[in-house]
């Protein structure tokens, strides 16, 4: 591909808007006679609802709808068809919701919520997935009968909704080959998302049984598909707008709250119907990361290779599995992250718990993974008295090698060896930093290295349109969704490449409408510019053999002799013959009037190639269409008094492919650097010892503010360009959080000889471990 | 109740209930939705506008005690249609990503250079605190801020 927009920090095309407070949100949306919806939950983690009396809700003026499990009886679920959007015979989580209100301010809705008489019967709960496994309370007694995607594979009996398994090579012969054999065990707790805008979405019906929604949508098809689906409406007949997203960090893609509003907008055709939810409701009632629980036996030789990698994930999936079903596959099938074992026996299971509902978050089982591997690959080197970056470079990928599901590196799947040295050059690895006076205050550094592919059904497909204006101009539509990712910019720059024209000559169409824009799978999994990327290409493609088809005709050459730049498509071998693009792309006039061609519209359709479903027993087959290779390190200083952790420096560097805006893409890594610190030291969903969440507010959950930001922040990339992207892409935008965490946990080890091994790495934590130490 | 406010350099009046919150009268009642609401709780930033002069946040102050004030939100940053400096800056470091705690961080990075054209990074990063961001990871914030204080600078 020729480049001459693409590697450029142009500024983001969603600029202007944003910073002057125009940009529009779902929440920033007002329709005349608009209703305000609002949401009973359940008080209990496990009950059944014995009866539930809404007479006096809709008795009262002002209130134009109430909708319970009657009125709706739909479940939803984007792999499990799970999740009841009202409850019905029994609820699963505090917050669960058990009824709405739609009325004419929010204020009535309040009020008619209060008049909604439930009664409830406690059951026994389950929190820990391991006790959960034990079965003795069952959590979905019906999970056989429910719907799923037939590559998931439920456990009922043991409140597993997918079990994963990955056999390669012989894992026992392994162990035996081994000079040491090294165990540990690892978890994290949920954490939240933490999107500055909460949740929300607008639903009108009208009565043609249309049905209209606007969302804080990243994935306005499955959106789509999934609201047809729970409802049994033809896909025709479901129209989603997705408007600016505030954030969604994987929180907001598939389906979410937007059945509520529209069970309510259902009952009262015509009018419009709000439901945005408070921060309290977003936390409780959306969905937040799998907490999770690992148990690894690695088995290695002498210098350090890795022969066998045994390992056991139980997910804490929450009430429903939502994207968990796949959380715990990317998991199971990419485990034991970005190093070369021949012999892997890994077992990933995600557990019903009467948990807050688990979803997808950035990253998507990835940073639950690596905190395993990445933690235990310390405790290996500290085994054998190596260097943890050296274990490190003596164990990952290269070409020829297999990952877990036996997929072959080559040259071009990128380069985690010189992403892990360009990282330890920026943080200083090797050199002892510079001690504090204070003798209380030590500092050390960490490395930790990762890959990620998107993790996506074999067919997630992507469309591209390229529509010429009279003016040669371009819109071009395609449904994914600037979450602030800058999606929007970045394939402007590669939509001018591929066109050989200016980024000021186009405009993405925005905001998404599945009614006018074409099909696209979801805004998820790091795969947009490289998915999309491929589609655009055709699509260029198209539009300029067209452009070159009718120019052909008016200047008598042949197609390939022509070239289109800017404004004009001319002759290769006498460039100063030529037509202005202007003339051609609505059709060429002649000057008697005769007309030839027709608007040029250029169309390209791509789903990845050659991927199919993993062996059910073995989790071998080619589940992933392109990796990304990551390392990342960090500076800390560690006060042996207080336990408290100060970030210094964060380095992050990945294997890019190309970079096609390296402002953005720097973003990308520094915003998801931070969002890796919360993680790391204090985020983390707490409970009471009955259930019911505590953390629901941002003073309960803290998530890093400015005074958290370490001194320093470095992103860098590496570019092995891509092979299956015409622009030589892949995917950056979750994989900065995802090492973070072990990175930290290794140069707190590096500055004060203890090993934190559960997330998050408490100040109480430090302390318990320097006392144990020194006793 | 009627009350009236100045905003953005004009008085409007408008009628509101014992309980809401200046943040809802703004926003649902004169659709200024530059402000958003990101807690409702005063934790957040989201909301942030000047309030005679000063920064608060809107959903912490009731829309009945607003009667007379001075309201200075987004909004009112352009002038004739032209970027104040504050916002330019926020395009050139790329101090945004999603957009949604944008508002607030630039009405907050407003009220910092009014009162102290020339801040270190003590006092932005004291300034900004109570300003929430999930996307960016704040380094670029605080550079656009710095940024804005030689533009303002320059332009005196
Ligand atoms: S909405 Fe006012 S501080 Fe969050
Ligand atoms: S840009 Fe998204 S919260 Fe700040």
């Amino acid at each position: 591909m020729r480049e001459k927009y693409v590697g450029k920090p142009i500024p983001r095309v969603d600029a202007y808007e944003k910073v002057t407070g125009t940009a529009v949100y779902v929440t920033d949306m007002f329709f005349p006679r608009m209703l305000y919806g609002a949401v009973l939950r359940s008080p209990h983690p496990h009950a059944k609802i014995k009866k539930i009396d809404v007479s006096k809700a809709k008795a009262l003026e002002g209130v134009a709808a109430v909708v319970t499990s009657k009125e709706c009886p739909y479940r939803q679920g984007i792999y499990l068809v799970d999740r009841p959007i009202f409850a019905t015979d029994r609820v699963r989580y505090v917050g669960e919701p058990v009824a709405a209100v739609a009325a004419e301010s929010m204020e009535i809705a309040m009020k008619a919520l209060e008049l909604i008489e439930v009664e409830y019967e406690p059951l026994p709960a389950v929190f820990d997935p391991l006790e959960a496994m034990k079965g003795e309370v069952l959590i979905h007694p019906d999970l056989a009968s429910y719907e799923r995607l037939p590559i998931y594979n439920i456990e009922p009996e043991k409140n597993v909704f997918h079990h994963h398994k990955t056999r390669k090579g012989d894992v026992e012969k392994g162990f035996k080959e081994a000079d040491y054999i090294i165990e540990g065990e690892y978890s994290l707790p949920q954490i939240y998302h933490a999107p500055l805008e909460p949740h929300g979405a607008i639903a009108f019906y009208d009565f043609n049984g249309n049905l209209t929604v606007w969302s804080s949508a990243q994935s306005p098809y499955t959106l789509r598909n999934l609201i047809a689906h729970a409802f049994k409406m033809s896909r025709h007949k479901v129209r989603v707008i997705a408007p600016y997203v505030g954030g969604g960090f994987g929180g907001k893609a598939g389906i979410n709250m937007e059945g509520i509003v529209i069970a309510l907008a259902m009952q009262v055709p015509g009018r419009h119907v709000k439901l945005i939810y408070s921060r309290e409701e977003d936390i409780m009632a959306t969905v937040v990361r799998q907490g999770m629980y690992a148990k690894v036996k690695a088995g290695v030789k002498k210098d350090g290779t890795l022969v066998a990698w045994e390992e056991t994930m139980v997910f804490d999936g929450g009430a429903y599995a939502e994207y968990g079903t796949n959380v715990v596959r990317a998991a199971g099938y990419t485990t034991p992250g970005p190093y070369y074992v021949p012999n892997i026996k890994v077992d990933s299971y995600g557990v019903y718990t009467n948990h807050l509902v688990g979803g997808a978050f950035r990253g998507f089982g990835h940073g639950e993974l690596h905190w395993a591997v990445e933690r235990h690959m310390d405790k290996i080197a500290k085994t054998l008295g190596m260097d943890p970056l050296e274990l490190r470079l003596k164990n990952v990928l290269r070409p020829g090698h297999t990952n877990a599901m036996g997929q072959k590196m080559h040259e071009h799947t990128g380069n985690v060896e010189a992403c892990l040295k360009k990282a330890a050059d920026l943080i200083g690895y090797g050199e002892k930093p510079e001690q504090p006076k204070d003798r209380v205050k030590r500092r050390g550094r960490g490395i930790a290295a990762l890959v990620k592919a998107p993790a996506m059904p074999t067919n997630a497909a992507s469309s591209v349109v390229i529509k010429f204006n009279e003016d040669a101009s371009v819109t071009l539509q395609v449904s994914i969704q600037e979450i602030g990712q800058g999606f929007n910019t970045a394939i402007t720059q590669m939509a001018a490449d591929a066109l050989h024209i200016s980024p000021d000559k186009i405009k993405v169409v925005f905001p998404i409408d599945t009614d006018a824009n074409p099909y696209e799978w979801q805004t998820v999994a790091s795969r947009a510019l490289w998915t999309v990327g491929n589609a655009l290409y055709r699509a260029a493609e198209d539009a300029l053999s067209q452009i070159k088809n009718i120019a052909s005709q008016v200047l008598g050459v042949a197609p390939y002799n022509l070239e289109v730049e800017d404004d004009r498509v001319y002759i290769k071998y006498d460039p100063e013959v030529y037509i202005p693009l202007k003339d051609i792309v609505m059709g060429y006039t002649y000057p008697d009037g005769h007309a030839i061609g027709g608007p040029v519209i250029g169309r390209g359709s791509f789903v990845p190639e050659r991927l199919t479903n993993l062996d059910p027993e073995t989790g071998q087959g080619n589940a992933a269409a392109e990796w990304t290779f990551g390392a990342e390190a960090a500076e800390v200083e560690v006060d042996m008094e207080t336990g408290e952790v100060k970030i210094l420096k964060l380095v992050g560097v990945f294997d890019a492919g190309r970079v096609v805006n390296p402002m953005i893409a720097a973003g990308q890594i520094i915003g998801g650097m931070v969002q890796g610190m919360g993680p790391a030291l204090f985020e983390q969903i707490t409970y009471t010892d009955d259930g019911k969440p505590i953390s629901i507010s941002f003073t309960d959950y803290k998530i890093p503010t400015i005074a958290d930001m370490p001194d320093e922040m470095i992103a860098d990339f590496v570019e092995t360009p891509e092979a299956t992207s015409p622009f030589g892409v892949r995917g950056i935008a979750e994989h900065p959080m995802i090492s973070v965490p072990p990175a930290i946990a290794s140069a707190i080890y590096d500055a004060v000889g203890v090993d934190i091994n559960d997330l998050p790495v408490t100040p109480e934590k430090i302390l318990k471990a320097l006392k144990e130490k020194h006793s | 109740m009627t009350i009236t406010l100045n905003v953005n350099g004009k008085n409007v009046q408008v009628d509101v209930q014992p309980n809401e919150t200046l943040l809802d009268v703004l926003r649902n009642k004169l659709y200024i939705t530059g402000p958003k609401e990101g807690c409702g709780n005063g934790e957040c930033g989201a909301c942030t506008i000047l309030y005679n002069g000063k920064v608060v946040n809107s959903c912490l102050v009731l829309a009945l005690e607003a009667d007379g004030a001075e309201i200075l939100t987004i909004e009112g940053l352009t002038k004739d249609g032209r970027l104040h400096p504050i916002q330019e800056a926020f395009i050139e470091e790329n101090a945004f990503q999603c957009g949604f705690c944008t508002p607030g961080f630039v009405i907050s990075t407003k009220a910092l250079l009014d009162r102290n054209p020339n801040p270190s990074n003590e006092d932005i990063i004291e300034a900004l605190a109570g300003n929430l961001c999930r996307c960016t990871g704040y380094q670029t914030i605080l550079k656009a801020v710095k940024r804005a204080a030689e533009k303002l600078g320059v332009e005196k």
